[in-house]
């Protein structure tokens, strides 16, 4: 019998401005009925192409070429003319998107939108086809489903959308789904919840299923086999148990070693994959990965390996190493100590010991609802912030985690004055930011510098580098325009770019070194405290570890004070000396990373740390059900009491009634609950959350 | 390359992390970001540079190699069809429609310049201001202009030009005064997406005033839009003038314009005095393409989202 979907040979060109681009270049795989194969990889690597191509949904100027063939239960799909083609898709291969926003038409019901495909496929009348929707509404945990039909996607949160978007995919009960993606758009916490769906519907449907994603971690839990793709090839494909801990190839070997973790310690370096994927219109002759690669020989430069090895376990390699990467010395925890031993210990003291950097107290910031003038309608307003306290010392990295919405990008703008506090105070070496006005607080600003989310917005596409590295010196009227050149060339070689980068526009670099541009330009002033909001979550795995390596040595040769704000837990373990974890406004706990991760007092930062995916099988494996049920509250109207009550499955009714304070477990471990897992000290009940006692 | 690498990035002890940025990633400096070839490679906005370069010499150029009288009436000469010495044959005057069109072009298009040049820089301004400050600065701004636009610009123009004899200056301040306001609405628009930009919020975050952040970030990237305006400004500007002369209410002669010269030519279009009409229509609709095809294409020329696959 042949397997349920059979590629062979796959390579899809797409013709741009700048030439053929190779998107996918020769790639086989099988899918065998009830199986999930991952496809992982940086971005453009292929993987989405691969996806788009077995679907026959390419972009503009794309074709399948050469003897490719997608065959779907032994029928040949490349070359079916459009129309059968049509009859393929959404009904016997199905795919769910990333971004549940874009890929809804905002103007239908969700009914209609389910039902959509049932009637292009299966016909029937309209009252049928609602009702099938309904049903696979409430497969896929859409609360009340024949309510909601009538719904616009604007009326759901983002769980929910993605919700909607793989029921559209099953309404049919497709063979094949293919996932491109799936959560990359989501909180991890909803993220759990949907791929605890996916996998529970693919075992009731008996689907194959297609897990497209660059996350290691998802691709450990969520998977039978995998295909590690670079550069439109195949680069190694096994199962997901001998991947993780017998990789044959190089690039697995390195982007599982660069994925930093949130179940081992702050480690020290990161190790790296150096450089950028090829260009694909011109790709490299031999061994793609070999420019990167550290076993690279004169053989990986000239001649192109094949996929070889047993049939279970197939890699392109003529080197191939033997597993994971043997722990390194760096592995050692504190490696900072190791480094600069006096600075590290000072770090550890100075935090308690000194005046803080930068104190807030009990900020409260609320935006009002657009529309509360009209008469007879309620003022409604967003709690974004609560009444949050915290401490940052010297050279200290706080790390501030939870769920989009809960307030912690509004904290980093209050932080650096971005943005006014409705009550509270933000002071930063004992002057109170709020009090300043015009000149002074202009001038104030060279202390405290943000580090932004998207390095494609953060800087002016209109500047060349130079001129954006130079713009905070002129503003600041430091130094004559050969002194800011010099500077200039100093922050440059300080992040790791060549001097001839200031002559560049942003454009002409890539993500990851739009991020050290970023970071030079916060630089630039020599600030006390820098607020980095998502430094990495734009960026690849590779070039995020790098961006880490560098965040860190700077902080340690600048003194430097950072605030990480982060959704990703295992960025903010691998940065932060102190975590903060924000719930709907409110910072519930505040510890020492190690207390956090070990001895996590709140139930919500367990369930948050539950809901992380690592990136190991047996880990992953081992889990059973989602870290936190339910979805985030509403900001314009909390839940009296414990904010967290309502999705906490250690809630009673003095959750409801009585807000808890914050109650000591460790010197400078505190927490906000009435029923803590871990034991609090004794009648220590400190004023602050923040303060590190 | 390697030498100006962090240590940080390239530790001693693991082999792989050799340098972070190899050189060949980086582009060869110097590239601008407004790069002449792509702009040239775009094939519109060739034809229409060659286009206005082409009319602008005929205008400007033209009446010193092909002099004409264009001020005395000669009545003698009136409705001639070409010949020798006059190529384009002469009008109802007896002005010579060549040399016409030459002088008539002239005006047309110092209006349309001028127009295009004092709306943009107004309007982007004003655009630019009300964008970055919002609320209710913003909310007043954007009235004001509603108030504006809210007054027929033709009824106004026909006004104007009866109680006070028209001159070419004293159109084009009312013409400017009149079409800065689209301009204004296009960047402010542009503006208020752009301010949410993290770029602008790092500039405030160095201490930048809402001066330097409007001239230094706001207005350069709402350029590209506002050069589109711009030339199309000079176009409808051209267009206007036409109009106003069409009813009769233009320059006064013996100033020309190719307006006027179109409506007179159409009295004797039922003559058969083609030349009196099709010169000048072919000149206007040639003049005005040609600044909407470069309007178009320093527009491409000067996106960088373009520039990215």
């Amino acid at each position: 019998m042949p397997p349920l979907l059979e590629v062979s040979n796959l390579t899809t060109h797409i013709r741009t401005r700048r030439g053929v681009v190779r998107a996918v270049d020769g790639v086989s795989f099988t899918l065998e009925e009830g199986e999930t194969l991952g496809l992982v990889g940086e971005s453009g690597c292929g993987k989405s192409m691969t996806g788009l191509s077995v679907m026959g949904l390419l972009p503009r100027g794309g074709s399948i070429v050469g003897d490719s063939s997608v065959r779907l239960g032994g029928r040949e799909l490349v070359g079916l003319p459009e129309s059968d083609l049509r009859r393929v898709r959404g009904n016997e291969i199905a795919m769910v998107f990333q971004d549940p926003m874009s890929a809804l038409d905002p103007t239908k019901t969700i009914g209609h939108q389910v039902a959509e495909s049932v009637l292009l496929h299966r016909g029937g009348t309209r009252a049928e086809a609602a009702d099938r929707a309904a049903e696979v509404l409430g497969l896929v945990g859409l609360p009340h489903p024949r309510e909601r039909l009538g719904d616009y996607p604007h009326q759901l949160s983002g769980g929910l959308r993605q919700r909607v978007l793989i029921a559209m995919a099953l309404v049919n009960e497709p063979k094949v789904l293919i996932a491109d993606e799936p959560t990359t758009a989501l909180d991890v916490t909803i993220q759990a919840q949907i791929l605890d769906l996916l996998a529970d519907l693919r075992a009731r449907l008996r689907m194959a299923m297609i897990l497209i994603t660059h996350d290691m971690g998802v691709t450990a839990g969520h998977t039978d086999r995998v295909n590690v793709m670079y550069a439109g090839r195949i680069a190694e494909s096994a199962g997901t148990g001998p991947l993780f801990r017998a990789m044959r190839h190089p690039y697995t070997q390195s982007l599982l070693a660069s994925v930093p973790r949130l179940d081992r310690g702050p480690t020290g370096q990161l190790p790296t994959i150096p450089g950028l994927p090829p260009d694909l219109t011109d790709p490299p002759s031999g061994c793609r990965f070999a420019a990167r690669c550290q076993y690279a020989t004169d053989r990986c430069r000239t001649a192109e390996p094949e996929l070889t090895g047993p049939a279970t376990h197939r890699y392109a390699c003529w080197h191939p190493t033997d597993g994971p990467r043997p722990a390194e010395p760096v592995d050692t925890p504190m490696d900072v100590e190791v480094v600069l031993p006096a600075q590290a210990a000072a770090v550890a003291s100075a935090a308690v010991a000194e005046r803080p950097v930068l104190e807030a107290r009990d900020l409260v910031r609320e935006f009002p609802v657009r529309g509360s003038w009209l008469p007879g309608r309620e003022r409604r307003v967003v709690h974004a912030l609560s009444g949050v306290s915290l401490t940052i010392g010297h050279g200290e990295t706080l790390g501030i985690v939870g769920e989009s919405g809960c307030g912690k990008t509004t904290l980093g703008r209050l932080l650096v004055g971005l943005d006014r506090p409705d009550s509270g105070t933000v002071t930063l070496d004992g002057t109170d930011l709020g009090r300043l006005r015009g000149r002074e607080l202009r001038q104030r600003r060279r202390d405290l510098q943000m580090m932004f989310q998207d390095p494609f917005s953060s800087l002016d596409p209109r500047m060349r580098v130079g001129s954006i590295l130079r713009e905070p010196l002129q503003i600041q009227g430091l130094g004559t325009t050969s002194e800011q050149r010099e500077r200039v060339a100093e922050l440059l070689a300080e992040v790791g770019l060549p001097a001839h980068a200031a002559d560049l526009y942003p454009h002409e670099f890539s993500g990851g070194q739009r991020q050290r541009v970023g970071l030079a330009r916060a630089l630039a002033l020599t600030p006390k405290l820098i607020v980095a909001d998502e430094p990495v979550s734009a960026l690849d795995v590779s070039v995020r570890a790098q961006v880490l390596n560098l965040m860190r040595g700077l902080q340690v040769s600048h003194g430097l004070s950072y605030v990480v704000i982060s959704h990703d837990l295992a960025v903010v373990r691998y940065l932060a000396d102190r975590i903060g974890v924000m719930y709907l406004g409110r910072m519930v706990e505040v510890g020492s990373a190690d207390d956090i991760h070990l001895r996590a007092a709140h139930p919500y930062t367990a369930g948050l740390l539950k809901a992380v995916p690592v990136p190991d099988p047996d880990v992953e494996r081992a889990k059973h059900g989602a870290g936190v049920r339910g979805e985030l509250p509403s900001p314009l109207a909390p839940p009296s009491g414990c904010r967290f009550r309502t999705r906490c499955p250690l809630a009673q009714d003095l959750c409801a009634l009585e807000e808890p304070t914050p109650r000591l477990f460790a010197t400078g471990h505190t927490a906000a609950c009435h029923f803590p897992l871990q034991t609090p000290l004794p009648d220590a009940s400190p004023a602050l959350t923040g303060d590190p006692a | 390359m390697s030498t100006l690498d962090s240590p940080l990035d390239s530790p001693p002890d693991s082999p792989s992390d050799s340098p972070a940025t190899p050189a060949p990633e980086l582009a060869a400096p110097g590239r601008r970001r407004f790069s002449m070839p792509a702009f040239l490679h775009n094939r519109r906005a060739l034809v229409g540079l060659v286009l206005i370069a082409v009319v602008a010499a005929f205008c400007f150029l033209g009446p010193l190699l092909y002099r004409t009288d264009q001020v005395t009436v000669r009545l003698d000469l009136a409705d001639l069809p070409p010949g020798a010495a006059n190529p384009l044959g002469t009008d109802a005057s007896g002005y010579d429609v060549l040399g016409r069109l030459m002088t008539g072009g002239r005006s047309s298009l110092e209006l349309g310049l001028a127009v295009a040049v004092t709306t943009t820089v107004i309007g982007t301004l004003y655009g630019a201001v009300a964008g970055y400050l919002g609320g209710f600065v913003d909310a007043l701004m954007m009235r004001v202009i509603d108030v504006f636009l809210a007054v027929p610009t033709i009824v106004l123009l026909l006004m104007m030009v009866s109680m006070f004899t028209p001159t070419l200056w004293g159109i084009i301040l009312l013409l400017s005064l009149l079409s800065w306001l689209g301009a204004a609405r296009l960047v402010r628009g542009e503006v208020l997406t752009l301010r949410t930009r993290e770029f602008v919020q790092a500039a405030r975050m160095m201490g930048g005033t809402g001066r330097r952040i409007v001239l230094r970030h706001l207005v350069p990237n709402a350029a590209g839009v506002v050069i589109v305006s711009g030339t199309f400004t000079v176009a409808d500007s051209i267009l206007t003038l036409s109009a106003l002369s069409f009813l009769g209410l233009g320059l006064p002669p013996p100033h020309a314009d190719w307006g006027t010269m179109l409506s007179a030519g159409l009295n004797s279009l039922y003559d058969g005095y083609w030349w009196q009409v099709y010169p000048a229509a072919g000149l206007l609709i040639v003049t005005v393409v040609a600044f909407n095809l470069v309007g178009d294409a320093v527009h491409d020329a000067l996106d960088v989202r373009l520039d990215q696959p």
